[in-house]
């Protein structure tokens, strides 16, 4: 542990010569270790590990007095070499597996290319190599799958091709910014085993970036933490989750939901808001030139629940389970069959207009912040949108002191109305889809992963915001989720929704901590738990 | 006066824009763009050179018939204002500034006797008395002296401004902005009134195979250029947003009707329709000859219908644009979000789809201006475009096609349409590129 494999020394990166994204920081990689570097969005992780490669955009400026790769100092070689060193001696993985492999070729002449790239092999030696490489990141059937196309792969494999295609090079050092965050749980256990041993076969430094503190504990040997382009605190992994010593840390530590808070929840009953039976939400797949159905995609196959009125039913699965299309079809944006009761009212009969002034009674907050709303929209123009469909009777003056009683209500400035969408960061963007929802005042909200494309804790702020409210108006929560942990902060019920089906419901302490299902113990068995000691 | 079927339409045309101008002013988030449009300095410079060619445009639309009329002739403002162009022809080809023709050709001189050379020009330097060593000094001495009354003029009117003004429009008038805009009002008037007082004495433009003053066939080209650009925009818009929108967002038989609409359309050679709809108006025309008694009502007849096929012709291609557009744009959460909230879909359509492909409207809408523009010449060529009786630039363009080939090449009159047309094209597109940013809020702000 005396020569730093990579050795990074007071690195800064500024776009356009005015923000500093990256603020001098230093760091040491060793050779064989996992070292994870840590932050929320917009820390400067990315641009961080982008720039040791130099792969920065244009408009970057790049200032560093070394980065040091085994006392080779990267910053004078020149373009041509680092191409050298690109691929051969450090690899890189990226986030989204879909887009950083080219959609037309397939996979194992994506990997031969780069083989061919580093290592000067006949065609039987690279095709022997392309097939160990598969085999070394665990894809069955190699032998078939070599002409399988991107799309053909589920998002796993994709990952696992992409890490097939890091390691080509035979890497000494591998890069894996946000590997995970774009798979299910299960998913990323399995990936993250890989990657653990496939570095212990090979002996390579690994680079983990990544915005999950749990995760980082269960894999990294040290972790340095990232805040607004500094290095805030360094430490060997043990030591830092025991003792953090910044604030920042802490404050990272405590936003982290836990399992244990659901616990706490109050197990009184109240009459049920919403009933739901024999729910079906079926895709028709059509063939032939009379477009003939032949079958089904069952997205939701028969499933009832009630909702308790003022209470929360967290609805639990991997991606593709049908918990969205559930959500959706719920408020008959997708159209579904069976019987959805709503404070006595039977949605399912009502069609037109009978239905549209049904709608108040429930609303949804959708993910994603950046498309759920229409970006030439003002704020406060969104926000009223459902107050002039459903009560065209309200004067716009009180429509206006209602849409600033709203933002008020989810801690927005008034000022908010008279502004767009993109002027505001993803958490503040979510708070107005909240706000949109509440202002018809809604029985029932549907929350369809409202954070997991969020900041850990600007989660935990969006998720007390939504306690709040809770408490305030007695309104009903469906909250679609996978991540178990949100589920056992906020949720009194939960559903485990498993190829359409539900497969396990009840109390939130009882399923979470006696479940009766082997999925459901495989799902909580997948989440990466702080290793705390102590 | 006398109202034409196109200037009834432009009429409508400046109608409308100024009422949603007033309905817009009150708009809070409208005003933003505007004012960021109001701060941009190429978007005013190109605003004001636009506004020059419309002001130009509805002077031509004007239209009277002279009291002392001898042929049932109708004349616009712009024409009594240009009588001295209209008058001064001469035989044939003359450069620009030329006092001689531009061929030889045998003259007699005063002792009776023949000359083989090039005779004076009846109108175009007539004043001189020796062309050889007077006529550059005398071109300068009259530019400078029409450029001092425009000059006089702007200052005189900013002088005038500037005492009527409050103090805190005086602000406004110090900007980098207005300064810009005044300057260029100041070179364009200044320059206007130079080209006004020389074309008293000159052909700045030469002449062309019939000796009429090019520079006048530019100047009424105008009027011909915008009615084609602005009139088949606005029979095409309609139909390409409201057919594009309502096939993508209902799909299903909607979808499919629309679609087999301008798949069949685009199948037909857009020429052929044209070529058909000319000829019908033509034989229209014959069939009718009281209603159609003036040269100029018929050229008017024609040049609305060439709009209103252009206009059907081609909407088809922002039709398709609009409508793959708007197959993404219903699947995005906000407007499932507006459907949750019980919005009716006729205002999701209005308030969420339409502002979202605004975008795509403006710039095919600007491309369109200039390809219509341009299309006009093409169709002259083969002789279903404007009447070959009117001004317009294809035609001046399709005159000049012929002499090009000629030694010494004949080049003014193809350099007079290709200078007003490109400094009415660029500055739509300058202005357009403008608008388009200032009302993108993802764009403005980070200029």
């Amino acid at each position: 542990m005396n020569n730093p494999l990579l050795a990074v020394e007071h690195l800064s990166v500024s776009f356009n010569h005015r923000q500093t994204v990256v603020d001098d920081i230093s760091f040491e990689i060793y050779a064989g270790e996992t070292f994870a570097l840590v932050g929320e969005s917009g820390s400067g992780k990315s641009i961080t590990a982008l720039s040791v490669l130099r792969l920065l955009p244009n408009n970057a400026r790049l200032n560093a007095e070394a980065i040091n790769l085994q006392g080779d100092n990267l910053l004078k070689r020149s373009e041509f070499d680092l191409c050298k060193i690109r691929g051969r001696r450090i690899g890189f993985i990226f986030q989204d597996p879909m887009s950083s492999l080219n959609p037309v070729m397939n996979i194992g002449n994506q990997i031969e290319e780069v083989i061919k790239l580093h290592f000067d092999l006949t065609k039987e030696a690279l095709k022997q190599r392309t097939l160990e490489l598969m085999q070394q990141v665990e894809i069955p059937e190699a032998q078939q799958r070599i002409k399988d196309y991107p799309h053909q792969l589920s998002g796993g494999q994709r990952q696992r091709v992409m890490i097939a295609i890091a390691l080509a090079g035979k890497p000494d050092l591998l890069i894996a910014d946000e590997p995970t965050t774009s798979l299910d749980v299960t998913i990323q256990a399995q990936i993250l085993a890989l990657l653990k041993n496939i570095q212990q076969q090979t002996g390579m430094a690994l680079w983990l970036i990544s915005h999950d503190l749990a995760l980082v504990s269960s894999i990294a040997d040290r972790v340095a933490v990232m805040q607004q382009g500094k290095i805030v605190e360094t430490g060997d992994t043990a030591e830092f989750f025991s003792l953090p010593k910044h604030p920042y840390t802490r404050k990272l530590l405590n936003a982290l939901p836990s399992m244990q808070s659901c616990l706490m929840h109050s197990i009184e009953q109240k009459p049920p808001l919403l009933q739901v039976s024999d729910f079906y939400c079926y895709y028709p797949i059509r063939k032939g030139i009379f477009k003939r159905i032949v079958d089904h995609v069952r997205a939701v196959d028969g499933v009832s629940f009630d909702i308790q009125q003022g209470k929360t039913l967290a609805l639990v699965g991997e991606s593709g389970c049908g918990k969205t299309t559930l959500g959706k079809s719920l408020l008959n944006l997708i159209p579904g069959t069976g019987r959805v009761v709503i404070n006595g009212v039977e949605l399912n009969a009502l069609t037109g207009e009978a239905l549209r002034q049904q709608r108040a009674n429930i609303q949804i907050v959708f993910q994603d912040p950046f498309s759920s709303m229409s970006p030439r929209m003002l704020v406060g123009d969104i926000i009223a949108e459902g107050i002039r469909a459903l009560h065209p009777e309200i004067s716009p003056d009180e429509r206006k002191s209602r849409v600033r009683q709203l933002l008020q209500q989810v801690d927005l400035p008034e000022d908010s109305a008279l502004r767009y969408p993109h002027e505001f960061s993803g958490g503040q963007r979510q708070r107005i889809c909240i706000a949109r929802a509440l202002a018809v005042d809604p029985k029932l909200i549907v929350c369809d992963e409202p954070t997991s494309a969020l900041d850990v804790s600007v989660q935990a702020q969006i998720i007390q915001l939504l306690k709040t409210l809770q408490r305030e108006k007695g309104v009903s929560y469906l909250f679609i989720t996978h991540d178990l942990a949100v589920v056992a902060e906020i949720a009194d019920d939960v559903a485990v929704m498993y190829q359409g089906k539900i497969i396990e419901q009840g109390r939130v302490a009882e399923v979470l901590t006696q479940p009766k299902q082997a999925y459901t113990k495989k799902l909580l068995a997948a989440v990466p738990v702080l290793k705390m000691d102590g | 006066m006398i109202v034409l079927w196109t200037d009834a339409l432009i009429y409508l045309l400046i109608l409308v824009m100024l009422t949603l101008g007033l309905y817009l002013r009150g708009k809070e988030h409208i005003k933003r763009p505007l004012q960021q449009i109001g701060r941009s300095k190429i978007g005013m410079v190109s605003l004001v050179v636009l506004l020059f060619f419309m002001l130009i445009g509805l002077l031509d639309s004007v239209h009277y018939k002279p009291a002392d009329d001898k042929q049932n002739e109708i004349i616009s403002l712009l024409d009594d204002w240009a009588t001295p162009l209209r008058d001064h022809g001469e035989k044939t080809y003359s450069a620009p500034f030329a006092t001689t023709l531009y061929s030889k050709e045998m003259t007699a001189l005063a002792d009776g006797s023949m000359q083989w050379g090039y005779p004076r020009l009846e109108f175009g330097g007539r004043h001189l008395d020796d062309p050889e060593t007077q006529r550059i000094t005398d071109i300068l001495q009259k530019a400078a002296y029409g450029f001092a009354q425009g000059a006089g003029l702007v200052v005189f009117f900013l002088v005038l401004l500037w005492g009527l003004l409050a103090e805190q429009h005086k602000r406004f008038m110090r900007s980098s902005t207005a300064k810009t805009v005044w300057a260029v009002v100041f070179v364009i008037v200044s320059l206007s009134y130079s080209s006004i007082y020389l074309s008293g004495y000159y052909h700045i433009f030469g002449t062309d195979k019939v000796g009429e003053d090019v520079f006048y066939q530019a100047v009424k080209s105008i009027r011909t250029g915008l009615v084609i650009g602005t009139l088949t925009t606005l029979i095409m818009l309609p139909m390409a947003i409201i057919f594009g929108i309502l096939a993508g967002f209902f799909r299903g038989w909607v979808d499919d009707i629309i679609q087999y609409i301008y798949t069949t359309l685009n199948s037909i050679p857009g020429v052929l329709l044209i070529a058909a709809s000319i000829l019908m108006v033509q034989v229209y025309m014959a069939n009718h000859e009281a209603d159609f008694t003036s040269v100029i009502v018929r050229a008017d007849t024609r040049l609305l219908f060439l709009c209103m096929i252009l206009g059907v012709t081609s909407w088809t291609g922002l039709c398709r644009l609009l409508r793959a557009e708007t197959l993404k744009l219903r699947e995005m959460e906000y407007v499932q979000a507006a459907s949750a909230l019980g919005v009716k879909q006729g205002a999701i359509l209005l308030r969420h789809i339409l502002p979202n492909v605004m975008h795509i409207v403006l710039i095919s809408v600007v491309l369109d201006f200039s390809s219509l523009v341009l299309a006009e010449a093409v169709l002259s060529y083969i002789n279903i475009g404007v009447d070959p009786t009117s001004y317009s630039w294809g035609n001046m363009i399709n005159g000049a096609r012929l002499e090009m080939a000629r030694e010494p090449i004949v080049w003014w009159s193809l350099t007079a349409a290709f200078v007003f047309m490109f400094a009415l094209v660029l500055a739509a597109n300058l202005f357009a590129d403008v608008v388009q940013n200032a009302f993108d809020p993802r764009r403005s702000g980070n200029e």
